[in-house]
């Protein structure tokens, strides 16, 4: 009797034991991606790099699914449902690129509460149970102007494009750009337009404002801009200032055009689209039981004078500049955090 | 035996929600219990509210454009004032009740049409929200927030909430005397007139009532999401409108029915969980929307044609 007994209870730790080692394994966890929109080159082409990179991870069998869902209308009711959906789908990891950071809170803590893991990238949500991989727009202002105080120690004019008004990502970005132009006295800006991120309103804008300006040293911008200033200032028939690009195959091809003719010197910086991989990887380690931190950085991608013309031939025309991540990058940004 | 008409009415909408949480249990086993079926329907339970404001219109003869945005302005207020003061949000409102009972009285007295007037009050309503809460948001006020998350026994809040929502508003339209002038006032507006009543409080205190259920909506939004956007219900317009066709109701002629029309917006969330359980891709799942709300409504056409032809016999 007592050795039924102690049978019957070695079975039990066993039962209670086996999923717990089981954990390391996650070739049979499903992951999801909820989307908000897909509206854009840039979104295309994240879209893209999570197809790529999870196609191979299935195929490898290191999680048994990744699927991509994206909203139709890009609300946040709509995608609050639609997390609502994965949980009652029995996914054991969800991907967020929010439309919102609030307003899926609901869902996401509802998905917490049923033990799966949330994990929000680019648009992040605040929820506290959900890990975060933000983007330091800062730092990426900043960066712009330290690129700029090399170039030219001895400063001059700015004329700094912003992106779209009311919009976080702008503030972020304008903010840097400041806090390097207040490091840098010798730099001054003397003009800003909005071009919300796109070409042919950032030519507009700065055609517009362009009379009223003196000399410009260098024009600071915010990604999908630079091509249109670049436009302006040539109609303009002044002489094409330093203008910081934003990964966009147009700025490249056209940096490219000038650096064959003239030698024109540059940088460009943005976040790769590819970022929902790294957000799938680090779904994947924290599956696999890892320790993660909640708030993780990823770094964004800068192209310089040298390796520009890699950067080019990898970019798909009308696309973005991107970079896909693996395994190991996930487990490097995971491993800086702490 | 002879069904009425009102039944037949019913039972189309409550036809397609089965046929349709049928399709999705049987898609997605999981959903078949305590928390699949809150998962499914909790969402729906706001929607359902902006659904019955949208229909206290409809019944009037009017048509509510600016529901979304007003559900969002109710929804920023809730997850601001309502939370941090409340007896502010309160006062915020029943003002905005009052500006909708005032949006009725000038539609009436002027003979405006309602889609211009509520059209240009959506701009309104939505540049107030963004004032209030010019980035994403704020926090649900704990009342609401344990109100939608509240666990009856036995059957989930979802369901709970919205048998209550249509009992109610059942009781309201098609058993008071008030819901006999309101649905007057759609089907014969000088009858109502020449009995005695005055068209205009009715239509005041139509859109008044339109304008609470607008606000319950927001706050239960709010009690869902835990806090707000400026942008957060804009769908609700369109939704609150496919909600009462979808229910049964009728453009003109003062024909709404309550129950269906909660019906209607259990049946538009499930319809968008059952695309989603199909894996129909995005670009296609808006027409699927649409091809859905078609086929119901070919349906109810189609019963409606019976139903003539067996009263002209």
């Amino acid at each position: 009797m007592i050795i039924r007994k102690m049978l019957f209870a070695s079975v039990a730790i066993a039962c209670v034991a086996g999923p717990v080692s089981a954990l390391a394994d996650t070739s049979g966890k499903k992951i999801a991606l909820s989307n908000n929109y897909a509206g854009n080159s840039w979104r295309q082409a994240m879209l893209t790099s999570w197809d790529k990179i999870t196609k191979d991870a299935v195929a490898k069998k290191v999680v048994a699914a990744a699927d991509p869902f994206t909203t139709a209308e890009n609300q946040a009711t709509e995608q609050a449902a639609q997390i609502q959906n994965m949980i009652l789908q029995g996914y054991d990891a969800i991907v967020i690129n929010a439309a919102s950071p609030t307003a899926l809170n609901g869902a996401v803590k509802e998905a917490c509460n049923a033990g799966i893991t949330v994990v929000s990238f680019d648009g992040i949500v605040t929820e506290p149970c959900a890990w975060r991989i933000a983007v330091d727009f800062k730092a990426m202002g900043e960066s712009q102007i330290d690129y700029l105080a090399k170039k030219m120690p001895k400063g001059g004019n700015l004329l700094e494009i912003r992106g779209l008004a009311g919009v976080s990502v702008d503030d972020e970005i304008h903010a840097g750009i400041q806090a390097g132009v207040q490091k840098n006295p010798q730099f001054k800006i003397v003009g800003a337009v909005n071009g919300d991120w796109a070409q042919d309103v950032a030519q507009r804008a700065v055609a517009g404002i362009l009379p009223s300006l003196p000399e410009i040293a260098a024009v600071v911008t915010q990604g999908g801009d630079g091509y249109g200033a670049a436009q302006a200032f040539a109609a303009a028939k002044r002489p094409i200032p330093t203008i910081v690009m934003g990964n966009r195959e147009d700025e490249l091809v056209w940096w490219k055009q000038q650096k064959d003719k003239n030698g024109y010197e540059t940088m460009s910086v943005s976040i790769a689209p590819g970022v929902s991989t790294l957000a799938f990887w680090v779904a994947q380690q924290i599956l696999d039981g890892k320790q993660v931190k909640k708030d993780l950085v990823v770094p964004f991608l800068r192209i310089d004078q040298g390796n520009l013309e890699t950067n080019l031939a990898g970019t798909q025309k009308g696309g973005v500049a991107n970079v896909e991540y693996s395994l190991e990058d996930a487990q490097k940004v995971i491993s800086s955090a702490k | 035996m002879k069904i009425s008409s009102g039944t037949i009415r019913l039972l189309i909408p409550a036809a397609s929600l089965i046929l349709l949480l049928a399709a999705v249990f049987y898609m997605q086993p999981r959903a078949m219990s305590y928390t699949g079926l809150n998962l499914l329907f909790n969402l729906a339970v706001p929607i359902a509210l902006a659904t019955v404001a949208q229909m206290l219109i409809m019944a009037v003869n009017d048509l509510d454009l600016s529901m979304g945005t007003f559900v969002s302005f109710c929804a920023c207020v809730t997850a601001t004032f309502l939370q941090s003061s409340p007896a502010v949000g309160v006062l915020i409102f029943l003002s905005a009740i009052a500006a909708y009972a005032a949006i009725g009285v000038v539609i009436h007295l002027r003979e405006l049409p309602s889609i211009v007037v509520t059209l240009g009050m959506s701009f309104v309503w939505g540049g107030l929200a963004v004032l209030m809460l010019p980035s994403p948001g704020g926090e649900a006020p704990g009342w609401a927030r344990w109100l939608m998350t509240s666990r009856p026994p036995f059957v989930p809040m979802a369901i709970v909430a919205s048998v209550v929502i249509a009992l109610a508003t059942h009781f309201l339209i098609m058993r008071s005397s008030a819901g006999v002038l309101i649905r007057g006032v759609g089907g014969n507006v000088r009858s109502v007139e020449r009995a005695g009543w005055s068209v205009i409080r009715i239509r005041a205190g139509t859109y008044a009532l339109a304008g609470f259920f607008a606000v319950l909506s927001g706050i239960a939004l709010v009690g869902l999401t835990t806090s707000a956007d400026a942008n957060i219900a804009l769908r609700y317009t369109l939704l609150s409108i496919a909600g009462v066709i979808l229910g049964g109701g009728e453009f003109v002629g003062g024909k709404v029915s309550p129950i269906g029309a909660v019906i209607g917006a259990l049946t538009l969330t499930l319809a968008g969980s059952f695309l989603s359980f199909m894996r129909i891709s995005p670009d296609w799942q808006i027409g699927a929307q649409g091809a859905i709300l078609i086929v119901v409504l070919a349906l109810r056409l189609f019963l409606n044609r019976l139903e003539k032809r067996e009263k002209s016999r």
